[in-house]
Parts: C-alpha cells; structure tokens; sequence
C-alpha cells in the first residue's frame, strides 16, 4: 500500500501545483520538494525488505480478464531506482528554484517535472509488466511537456516532438514485445516472466519478442540508430536535462535489459543484438561528443556514449557483467547530473554554450570549476573518483567476453578507443571552458551562481569522490542489492577496490587517459577536419526525410479521397454501399426468398401500406414546397407508428408517437428561419442520376428486407423472456432490456441525448437569426406570399384547453413512467409525454408566460437524471453486484379504506427515472431554446 | 405483407436518399428523417412481422414478440430524433454564419 501511496504521491503533487500555478511562483519548488520528500517517507518503510532478500509486492486486481492487475514490485533494482528517482529529482528540485528565471511558468514545470517523477517510479516499481508500459508511456508523455517546457521556442517544441515520436514509436514495439512475453511466460506478473526464463528463451517465437522488446529499450535509452532524438532534446531546461538523461527517462531503457535480464538474457540473439548495439552507439557517442561545440551537446553525446556502455555490458550477458552494469548506471547517474548542472551555470553565468567563446572561467568561477572538474574526472575514468571503479570492471569484462568471440580482440580494442575518447571529451569540457584563454565576446560577466544553486552539485561531486574512494563502505550495500534484483539470484563476487593489480584492465585505463591527453592535445587539426568532411548525420536526416513522406502520402489520399460537398460524398456512401452489399449478396449465391412462410396480407395493411407509400413519394414530390413537405413526412412518422401499433409493439407505438409529435414541432421552428421553398437546382442529368442512385438504394433496401423477413431466424429473445420477471422484476420484457439487461447502453443513450441537447444549447447561445422573409429584424411577421403568419399567436380556446389539458398529461406521464415496468411505458415514453405538454404550454401561452411559471435553465435536469441513472447502477456495484444489477421486491401498505397495497418496487424504477429526467431537460432545453429565437424582440410570440 | 413491408422500406429509403442528395439543409434533414423511419422499421422487422402475440409476459399468452429488436428501436427512436435535432441546429447556425442554406462546397456530383 505504501508503494502506491508514494506513486501516487507525485501525481497529486503535480495536480495540486497545477491548480494552484497563478498564485505565487517559489512555493512551487517548496511544494515540489515536500511532495519528493512524502514519496521517500512512505517508501522508507518497505526499504528494508529488499536487503534481507525480500520481494514486496502487492496487488489490487483490476481488470483480471486481461491479466491486468494494479501489482507493485519492490526488490533491490527497484529500490535502487526508487532512490535515484527521488533522490536526484529532490537535488534538481532545487536546482530548478533558481535556474528557472522569473518569466518562467514555475507551476507548469513543477507540475511537469512530479509527473514525469511519477511515472519514472511507478515504471520502476511495476510488477505486472502492463502496468510498467503504461507508466513507460506516461513517462514518454510528460517528458514531451519538460523538454518543450519553452512553448515559444521552435526547438523546444521540434526536439519534444522529436523525442515523443521516437521514445512513443519504441512503446508501441513495446507493448507488442510484453503482450508476447506475457503470453509464453503464462501471465503478466513480473514475478511469472522472471521465473520462466528457460520457456521464454526456447519458445518460437523468441526472437520476435526480444526484438520487439528491444526497440523500447533501445529508442528509450538513445541506442544507435535511435539516438540522435536525445541532442535535439536539449533545447530542454537544463535542470530537466540533468534530470531526464541521467537518472531517469533514458535511464528507464537500461532499466527494462536490467529488469528482464534474467528473462531474455544469455542466447545468442541476445548477445548479439543487445552487445552490438551496445557498441556501436558507444563508440558512436564518444566519438561525436568530441567534436560538440555546444556544451550540453557533448553532454549529450557523452550520455549516448556512456548508456551504449551500460547497454554493451548486459549485452555481454555474464553475472558480473550486470554487477558492473547496475554499478555504472548509479555512477553516471551522478556524475552526469552534476555535469548538466554544472554545465547550467556556466549557461545561467555567461549567457552562453558554446565552447568556441567560453574560455578561461577559472578566473570567476574557480568553484564551480573544481565541481566541474571533479564529475569530469569521474566521467573520463580517473582512479579515486566513481567512474573509475566502474569503467575498469566494463574494460576487465570485455577482456573476459573476447575470449569467446572469433575476433575476440576486437572488443577490447574497440572499448578502449571509446576510452580514448571519452577520456580526450572529458577534457575538453574543463580545459575548453575553465582555461585555453580568454573568453570571446560574452555578454554577461561571468560570476559564481548564488550559494543554494551549488549545493546540489555539490551533493553529487562529493558522491563521485566518496563512492571513488571508499566503494566498500558507500556503495556496496546497495550495489549488492540492486544486483540482486537483477539477477534475481546470488550475486557474484566482485571486488571493489581501486587496485587490482596489473591487470588487462589496467593497462586499458591507462593507454585510454594517455591517449585521451594526446588526442585533445591535437585536437585542432582533428577539429579542422571535421568541419571539413563531418557531414550530418544520416539517422535524423532518414527520419526527417520518412516523416515528410508520410506527411505527403497522408496528403495525397486526403486530396484523392475527400470532397468538400456533400451531395458528392453521400452518393459515394450509397453507391459504396449498393456495390458491397450486392456483391455479398450475389458473391454468397444465396436465393433471395427463403423458405419462412409468408404471412397473408389484409385489407387494414394493404391500405397501411399504399398510405405510407403514398405520403413518403408526396414528401418526394413536393419536397421544394417545404411545408407541405414536412407536414407529409409527419405523416409518415404516424403511419409507420401503426405499424408498430400493429406488429405487437405498443412501446414503440407510443414513443414514435410522441417523438414524431416533438419532431414537427421542432423542424416548423426551425422552418420558420429557413427559406420556405427550394429552388430547383443542379442540372437534369444531375437529378436523374440522384434518382437512379435513389431508386437502387430503394430496391436494394427492399431486396434485402425481403430477403431477411422470408428467412427463419433464432433470436436471443427466450433468455430475455424467461429471466424478465425473475431477473428483472417486470413483465414487459421491452422495458426490463433497457433498464436493467442493458441498461449500461440505456445509460449511454441518456448520455447522447443530453450531449445534443447540451450542442444544441451551444450552438443557439448568443444566436441571432433573420426569417425568410424581409430579411431584416429577428423574423418575420409575413410569409413570402405577403400574408401575415398569424393574427392571433395565443388562440384563448387553445391556452385554456392546453392549461386543462397540462395536469392531466403530467399524470398520465407519471402513471406511464410507474407501470413502464409491468406494461408498455417507461422513462422514455413518459419523458417525452411530459415534454409535449409542456411545449403545449409554449406554444398556447407563449414564451413569456410558461417562462415565469416554470424553470428557465433546464440544463441541470439532464444532470440529475444522468447521475441519479449512474448512482443507481453504482448501488449495485456496492453491494458487491455487476454494475446496473437491479433489485426488486413487494412492499406491502395498508392504505385505509382500500385495504392492503401491493407496490411492487425494483430499483430499475430509480433508473428509469433518471432516464425520464435526461428526456424532459433535453426535449424541453432544445424546443424552449429554438422558441426563444423567436421570441426576441418581434413581438408576436411573446 | 412481406412483400408490402419490404417495398414500404424501399419506397422510403429512396425517397430519403433522394432527398439527403438535396444541396439545400432543409432536404436534407427531411431526408434523414425518412431514412431513419425506414431503418427503424427495418430493425424492427428483424424480430420479423408478427401480428396478434404478446408483448407483456402474461399468463395466457400462446407466444411472445421478439423484445430484443424493440428495445433497440426504442432508443434508436429517441437518439434519432436528437440527432434530427441537431442538424437541423446546424442548419441555423450555419444559415447564421455562412448567410445560406446551402449544403455544397462546389463540385459536381
């Protein structure tokens, strides 16, 4: 419980500083801080069961059909991480308090920075392998929002781009890579895969996985070819720099080799492809970080370097190797934070990055000169300070794996030139600056940063040299630890002293240190040539040239697809679906009639059937007359009610009646500010082909309406029946489907509907309309023929029988809504009953006189019978029920003089209620805004 | 009457997409609201035609109709209408910004 409390806890932090941003701007930092320091607090607890080999997890399950349970993990690698998340992020914290200048929004980052720390924990503390994507996701995510934490710079924003597409890419590889582990190991727990590594590795489909899975470690962690999205992610604040590509989000790469080490590791696959790209991007990074001018940018290529380095040593696959793996990731945690940092202030000092002009700060800056100088001897490999340790065990384990390769020698040779170079960079980031003359047109005078920005790097450095010079007594417990957690067994032995003896490794430390003074020292000629021949490189102009292909694809079928009319793209539609479904059709060779006997035709249907025949071709006839046109597709909607009428369906019947009634009034109101006849428009062959289309989609639709209705058919209906009364407690089968069997799509339905009326409310806010007629003023008092539209708006025969008429229809609603359970109503029906009736109102009375009688806004309505409909389901989710389970019974009451009064009650009732109210406040909310229209200030209708 | 029923829903789904064709809203809104009767008839008819059962579970009742088909076109009645209603907003506002009733952005069919 504790492990989620201290996930949780950066991300209510995060909101908390959120909500909060326009008031203040340094208590964010104070906040932020606080909030990293709950996280260790709840975590300090648990810390101690890792050391004595335990495995917290603990699990909630979630959604336990999809092997999705909410399952935390806590052993030493988690630990491990959990410390440097939270430890290196309280450190730039800090940092950030006085990096941020005062224009900047400190909310924003804080809030920004605790999520990403958020998901950077729960990442780490995952035991099911979902629920550490997901968080690797939202790592992704909220590293976008810090790296173009400055909106206004288009670097910002391309390099956060940059980096989403490629780290987002690599989830997506990802996930497919977990759901495949997942699904050999046998289930999603950590606990399972790491357990079932000897399945994994024999399975098929292996290699597919590893690869899969690979991708998101590599593009997470800036491997070769995927590295070039970490420079352009510089254009970051620096404190999220030294935060992000240090510790954290390319550090959460690393973390998922170490994590499934024991899982995927040791196969040739593995060795090859992990190892390999290990390589190349080590040597790739060392050797373009030389040539940065642009201080963070040999940061950024050093950190490329140095996670190449890690990535090589679980590539190498021995037990010893991932000590000295896990024992680098901690080492270059710290000395690359505190290089990020360092390299802040120098920025923050002199206004400027670059290497070319920036010379010779020792003389203002010598303290953070000695911080710098310090992480960067840690950062080359010298003896006594952190990197050294490290570095020597990676050099004596290359030298361990070159016995096993053909050209064995290769490899140390290659890591040592790597040395070389990081040892020639390292350099140049301390003598460039702090010496090598005069600085070159600054524009500030450079001087030490305030008293509270070192402290953090201060932190680190004094890390670097304690963990450089006494390893046995600060990092080995840990490092023991964490190892453990990788191995998920017994950890080797490993010795971490600083002499070893002459051994291979040694002499590899050595050449790398007198090889990296020489190269730095003919640095000028190398640099020369590199300015000459150093093209670009090819990755980043791939991408760009991929990306802008796609764009143009993405362009050309939305050219070739889309016009911009509808008569086009409705034909297209109907044509698309004449052709599909006759082709189905015909390409099934199936009959048209099938064997279902038919059922006679009587006089009553006959004259049904020509009626609506007979209306739906006046509507089409008449359709430029649009009056009569609406009044003839009114009648429509009445003859297609006496054919649910007639076919036993009485509930339909009464909504189609009422919905029909609604409608027209609707569509006459809307008439009212539209013009009332159409002209002819297109051409002759235009219409005759708008015909053909109409008559083939007419006889298609009757084909196959034919075709369904001679077929027998098995329905789903016998369940719904034999369980009404029982399950649901009503007899109409119709109405218990929609409160209860599926009231989940009821629900969603209600929402809909208020979803519309809530546009609609939208849509007529601030709406100012001229009629048809004249054109000017809100409508118009004559129609086109110059008659007047009406002499008396409020017939006193219509208002007094529409006043009678209210009570009752209120009543009857209420008894329709009470016995929708046993017979024909329910909410909807009863809904739209009280709807009319009090349109009706509207309509005799006018608007200003139903308006001071009854609610202005009824917006909340919908509100309330939503949320009284989802209480009601969520009741039954507390009783420990499927959502929406209803619940019934007999209530009995003596009522004097009738005697004993059997209620029978179900909870669907409040269910239908609810729906009841979203149908009255959307009904009313669209027909009331409609009428106000015309109730401005014309005068007739008020 | 199958033979009725099904040339009813061919007859309506015609002239609605004739209709919907239109390039003024008003047409087209009339359209829709043919189409949407013929397709609720025809889920309807899914249950297939049955005269003279029951509806309601009642004790003498010799069969029942086909609930399932009827509780869709229930809501499919009322998400119907507010979808009609919605165009038919459109309509407005768009006759409010645009200044016309027109549907088409030029092209001919």
């Amino acid at each position: 419980m504790n492990l989620l409390l201290a996930i949780l806890a950066p991300f209510l932090g995060a909101a908390l500083i959120f909500g909060t941003r326009h008031r203040g701007r340094l208590r964010f930092a104070g906040a932020a801080g606080v909030t990293t320091l709950i996280a260790l607090a709840l975590l300090a607890p648990s810390l101690a069961g890792p050391f004595q080999g335990e495995t917290l997890i603990w699990r909630l399950a979630w959604v336990p059909s999809l092997g999705l349970d909410l399952a935390l993990r806590l052993d030493g690698l988690g630990l491990l991480f959990a410390l440097m998340i939270l430890g290196i992020g309280l450190l730039v914290i800090l940092y950030a308090r006085y990096y941020l200048s005062p224009a900047d929004d400190m909310g924003r980052f804080y809030a920004s920075l605790l999520l990403f720390m958020g998901a950077m924990l729960g990442l780490v503390l995952s035991e099911n392998v979902l629920l550490l994507l997901m968080f690797w996701e939202l790592t992704s995510l909220s590293s976008f929002l810090l790296i173009s934490f400055w909106q206004g710079r288009a670097d910002a924003r391309s390099g956060a781009r940059l980096a989403l597409t490629i780290t987002g890419a690599g989830g997506l590889a990802l996930l497919g890579g977990l759901l495949l582990l997942g699904h050999i190991a046998g289930g999603y727990d950590l606990s399972t895969i790491l357990a079932a590594g000897d399945t994994i590795r024999a399975h098929p489909w292996y290699l597919p996985t590893l690869v899969l899975i690979l991708l998101g470690a590599f593009t997470k962690s800036a491997q070769f070819p995927f590295h070039f999205w970490l420079p352009n992610a510089m254009a970051a604040p620096t404190p999220v720099s030294a935060y992000l590509h240090s510790a954290t989000m390319v550090k959460a790469g690393v973390f998922l080799l170490a994590r499934l080490f024991p899982a995927l590791s040791g196969t040739p696959e593995w060795s090859a492809l992990v190892g390999g790209t290990g390589l190349a991007t080590l040597l790739l990074g060392a050797f373009v970080a030389l040539f940065q001018h642009d201080l963070k940018g040999l940061l950024a290529y050093s950190t490329i370097s140095h996670l190449g380095l890690i990535t090589l040593l679980f590539g190498i696959g021995t037990p010893l190797a991932a000590v000295a793996g896990v024992f680098h990731i901690i080492n270059h945690a710290t000395f690359k934070a505190s290089l990020f940092m360092a390299a802040g202030i120098i920025d923050h000092e002199t206004g400027s990055r670059d290497m070319r002009r920036i010379n010779g700060l020792w003389r203002w800056m010598p303290y953070t000169g000695a911080l710098a100088m310090v992480a960067s001897a840690a950062m080359a490999g010298v003896p006594l300070f952190n990197g050294f340790l490290s570095k020597e065990m990676f050099f004596a384990e290359t030298v361990g794996a070159s016995s096993l390769l053909r050209f064995g020698a290769v490899l140390p040779a290659a890591v040592t030139l790597a040395g070389v170079f990081a040892v020639a960079y390292s350099l140049r980031f301390i003598h460039d600056v702090f010496f090598n003359g005069d600085p070159i047109g600054l524009t500030k005078t450079p001087h030490e940063p305030p008293r509270w920005m070192k402290v953090p790097v201060e932190v680190l450095v004094a890390l670097c040299l304690l963990v450089g010079i006494a390893p046995a007594l600060t990092v080995e417990p840990i490092l023991a630890v964490a190892a453990q957690g990788v191995l998920q067994g017994p950890v080797p032995d490993h010795d971490l002293a600083i002499w070893h003896g002459f051994s291979p490794a040694l002499w590899m430390s050595v050449i790398a240190l007198i090889g990296g003074l020489l190269l730095y020292a003919g640095r000028k000629p190398l640099f020369a040539l590199h300015e000459r021949f150093g093209g670009r490189f090819l990755a980043r102009d791939l991408y760009e040239a991929g990306l802008s292909a796609l764009f143009a694809l993405a362009r050309r079928l939305t050219r070739g697809s889309d016009r911009p009319s509808l008569p086009v793209m409705l034909s297209l539609l109907v044509l698309g679906a004449l052709v599909l479904g006759a082709a189905g059709f015909l390409g099934a060779g199936a009959g048209l009639t099938g064997p279902r006997p038919l059922m006679p035709v009587d006089g009553l249907g006959l004259l049904w059937a020509l009626g609506l025949i007979a209306a739906a071709l006046a509507t089409l006839a008449l359709h430029r007359r649009r009056l009569v046109a609406l009044v003839l597709a009114g009648a429509v909607g009445l003859l297609v009610t006496l054919a649910f009428l007639g076919f036993s369906a009485p509930d339909l019947a009464l909504t189609q009646l009422s919905v029909e009634l609604v409608t027209l009034i609707l569509l006459l109101l809307a008439l009212y500010f539209l013009p009332q006849e159409d002209p002819v428009e297109g051409s002759l062959p235009g219409r005759v082909r708008d015909g053909v289309l109409a008559l083939a989609a007419g006889g298609g639709a009757a084909a196959l309406t034919w075709a369904v209705l001679t077929r027998p058919y098995e329905s789903i209906a016998g369940f719904f029946i034999a369980n009404s009364i029982p399950g649901g407690g009503g007899a109409n089968v119709v109405n218990v489907i929609l409160v209860d069997f599926r009231g989940f799509d009821t629900l969603g339905e209600g929402t809909v509907l208020a979803l519309a009326a809530l546009g609609i409310h939208a849509m007529l806010g601030g709406l100012h309309l001229s009629g048809s007629g004249s054109g000017s003023g809100p409508g118009p008092a004559r129609d086109a023929a110059g008659r007047a539209w009406d002499s008396d708006p409020h017939p006193v025969i219509l208002a007094t029988l529409a006043r009678l008429l209210l009570p009752l229809a209120l009543l009857m609603s209420v008894f329709i809504l009470l016995r929708g359970h046993n017979l024909p109503g329910g909410g909807f029906i009863a809904g739209l009953i009280t709807a009319v009736a009090l349109i009706l109102q509207y309509l005799a009375n006018g608007v200003a006189w139903t308006r001071e009688r009854l609610p202005q806004n009824l917006l909340p309505l919908m509100g309330w019978g939503l949320l009284l409909a989802a209480v009601t389901g969520l009741a039954s989710l507390a009783l420990g029920y499927p959502f929406l389970t209803s619940a019934h019974g007999h209530l009995h009451l003596p009522v004097p003089l009738v005697g004993e009064l059997d209620l029978e009650l179900a909870s669907a009732m409040a269910f239908d209620l609810g729906v009841y109210l979203v149908v009255v406040g959307a009904v009313l909310t669209v027909l009331i805004h409609l009428g106000r229209l015309h109730a401005a200030p014309a005068g007739d209708w008020t | 009457m199958e033979a009725l029923f099904a040339l009813v829903i061919g007859v309506l789904i015609g002239s609605g997409v004739y209709l919907l064709l239109r390039r003024r809203t008003f047409p087209v809104v009339l359209g829709l609201t043919l189409v949407s009767y013929a397709v609720n008839l025809f889920l309807f008819a899914m249950g297939r035609l049955q005269v003279g059962r029951a509806p309601v579970i009642s004790a003498g009742a010799a069969g029942y109709t086909d609930p399932v088909p009827q509780a869709l076109v229930l809501t499919a009645i009322v998400i119907g209408f507010a979808m009609t209603a919605f165009v038919i907003v459109l309509a407005l506002r768009a006759r409010a910004l645009l200044g016309g009733d027109g549907v088409d952005d030029g092209g001919e069919p």
